[in-house]
């Protein structure tokens, strides 16, 4: 079976809307036929689809050993490897895209990885959840604990989430690097994006997920 | 010790067209390549599989051994509906260049007289120098493009060197718990050995066929040391721990259950691995260093390469460590190639590849099956 008839075969929507949310709105910025490389790509369910749906060349890099061996036992392209340790030896302008969702907050060196991001592809597409989000500001404020929420769901001292920030921190991080924000959207887990969209200071209060395309200025 | 008879079998083989120049200056006159198949090559010969087998491996993968009637050495990953599955792959081993069941070698006849043999006069080999044999009885086979190279050990090695000689020729390519090149630990081990061959008075300077010796103390330490490293501290724990097998303190009797344990893996290696072959190809296995050709730039190997890799090792492998696999897979991300990586887990140590690791196996399966997907293969 080619490339073409299988586009026409499967069961596309289907696919897509059980994706996970993030996924799916970073499936929607990506070209067909590009180059992606998705760090923490887990079982591959996003570099899957990009190559039966987009035609895209999409490998991953993945972490958890048992999610790899899934992944390339399902006939994926993915690497065992982390985003802090294993981006600086692909050449530059390898891919056209570049995705990290839900691992930023994780990394050691958030900056670096970023900058390694766009040493490496065109476009960068980064997905965290918001630590600016109302219930979070809420939950400090009243509580005086750090907030656990549905998102931010581990207590402090088992949190993989080492470095949380909120979209207003994205942006002037963004700013400072000298990266041009292509497109933002915030959404929340309903994956409903209005009436705050083109709002940073409202889209910090009550976006859960932020979703940026950075490029170089 | 007793010196049991290498048994003559008469192995398939075909006979290199041409002479074969190895990377020593020698031109080989006449290069006899001894080899299995399983499967079936299809009408458009793009579901060949070319499997390289490790340091003391042959060609007989997925079928009993003719020497020593056991089962083949894969017989786990190669046949029917496994993950190398012979219903759709038409699937090739050979002996190496140097080895002793059927390829040329020591101990096979220089010329035409059937009692010259080569001995130590045998020219020394590289891994590069059995891959160009390897490639040359391929095409003889009428296969141009080979849909997947894979192998463990000293087999991956020639896996890199495939994908880095021919990378037009290799669809696919596996590279097992192996290395980017000999560490000076690796080279220790395997001189540890080949000083012991040495050491055994039957060896006679390397002419022991001659008088119809076998160094067969010397050859058998040789596979004791060897074996150790194959294996992981947890393995042989979980195997034989402190087990004792009889009470009495004798210090020239194997006390302790592993010891005798080894004594038997030497004692059967003797019987079908010749010690000349054994110098060859530990030499072999010690030269080797792919980055040595590519000013020291492992990535250098594969550039521009558009071959699909899927590198595996096991967690608990100290003999070609994941830190080497690891840099196999870095370099190739350097070079732009499409890479999987995986690191098994399993207490085996670097026989892993050989034994039953369902991840393993799913993980080979698997990526075989999304390379086919790529190649267009018939399901």
């Amino acid at each position: 079976m080619n490339d073409a008839s299988r586009v026409a075969t499967e069961p596309v929507r289907y696919v897509a809307k059980n994706m996970r949310l993030d996924l799916r709105l970073i499936a929607e910025m990506i070209a067909p036929g590009a180059r992606v490389l998705d760090i923490g790509c887990g079982d591959g369910t996003l570099i899957e689809y990009l190559y039966r749906t987009h035609g895209c060349d999409a490998r991953g890099i993945e972490i958890d050993m048992a999610e790899v061996t899934r992944a390339v036992a399902h006939g994926l392209p993915v690497m065992h490897g982390d985003a802090d340790n294993d981006l600086s030896q692909y050449p530059d302008g390898s891919f056209d895209y570049v995705v990290l969702s839900r691992t930023l907050q994780a990394v050691e060196r958030p900056r670096e990885v970023l900058r390694q991001m766009l040493r490496i592809g065109r476009h960068a597409l980064v997905s965290f959840p918001n630590f600016g989000h109302w219930e979070l500001r809420w939950k400090l404020l009243w509580t005086g604990r750090m907030p656990n929420t549905t998102v931010w769901g581990k207590p402090w001292y088992e949190t993989p989430n080492i470095h949380p920030c909120t979209i207003q921190d994205f942006f002037d991080l963004a700013s400072r690097e000298g990266y041009e924000v292509e497109k933002w959207l915030a959404v929340d887990e309903g994956g409903q994006r209005s009436p705050w969209r083109r709002f940073p200071a409202l889209a910090n209060m009550f976006g859960e997920q932020a979703l940026f395309q950075l490029r170089k200025a | 010790m007793d010196q049991p008879e290498l048994p003559v079998v008469d192995h398939q083989h075909l006979v290199l067209d041409g002479p074969l120049m190895l990377d020593c200056g020698t031109e080989l006159a006449r290069v006899r390549i001894a080899y299995r198949t399983y499967g079936t090559l299809n009408a458009a010969r793009s579901n060949a599989i070319l499997i390289c087998h490790a340091l003391t491996g042959d060609q007989y993968v997925a079928e009993p051994h003719p020497v020593t009637g056991k089962g083949g050495w894969w017989d786990m990953v190669v046949g029917p509906g496994l993950p190398i599955d012979t219903d759709r792959y038409f699937v090739i081993c050979s002996n190496v260049l140097g080895g002793c069941m059927g390829s040329t070698g020591a101990r096979t006849p220089k010329a035409d007289d059937p009692t010259d043999l080569w001995g130590t006069d045998f020219p020394p080999v590289t891994i590069r120098d059995m891959v160009r044999a390897q490639k040359r009885m391929v095409e003889q086979l009428g296969i141009a493009r080979l849909f997947a190279v894979i192998g463990g050990s000293m087999g991956g090695m020639q896996v890199l060197q495939w994908a880095a000689s021919y990378p037009e020729a290799v669809f696919a390519a596996v590279p097992i718990a192996t290395a980017p090149y000999h560490s000076a630990q690796n080279i220790a081990f395997n001189e540890v050995g080949r000083q012991s061959i040495f050491a055994d008075a039957d060896w006679e300077q390397g002419r022991y066929w001659q008088s119809g010796k076998i160094p067969a103390r010397g050859l058998s330490v040789a596979r004791m040391v060897a074996h150790i490293t194959y294996l992981s501290e947890e393995a042989l724990t979980r195997k034989f721990g402190r087990r004792m097998r009889g009470a009495s303190l004798a210090v020239f009797n194997d006390i302790f259950e592993v010891e005798s344990y080894l004594r038997h893996q030497g004692s059967t290696f003797v019987r079908r691995f010749d010690a000349n072959s054994y110098l060859t190809i530990t030499r072999a296995c010690d030269w080797f260093d792919l980055a040595s050709d590519y000013d020291s730039n492992l990535s250098g190997a594969f550039a521009g390469t558009r071959t699909r890799y899927c590198v595996i090792s096991f967690t608990s492998d100290w003999l070609y460590p994941t830190s080497g696999n690891r840099a196999v897979a870095r370099a190739l991300n350097g070079a732009g190639a499409n890479v999987s990586f995986v690191e098994i887990a399993s207490d085996k140590g670097h026989d892993a590849f050989l034994l039953d690791e369902p991840d393993f196996h799913r993980t080979l399966g698997g990526f075989l099956k999304g390379c086919a997907d790529h190649a267009g293969l018939a399901p």
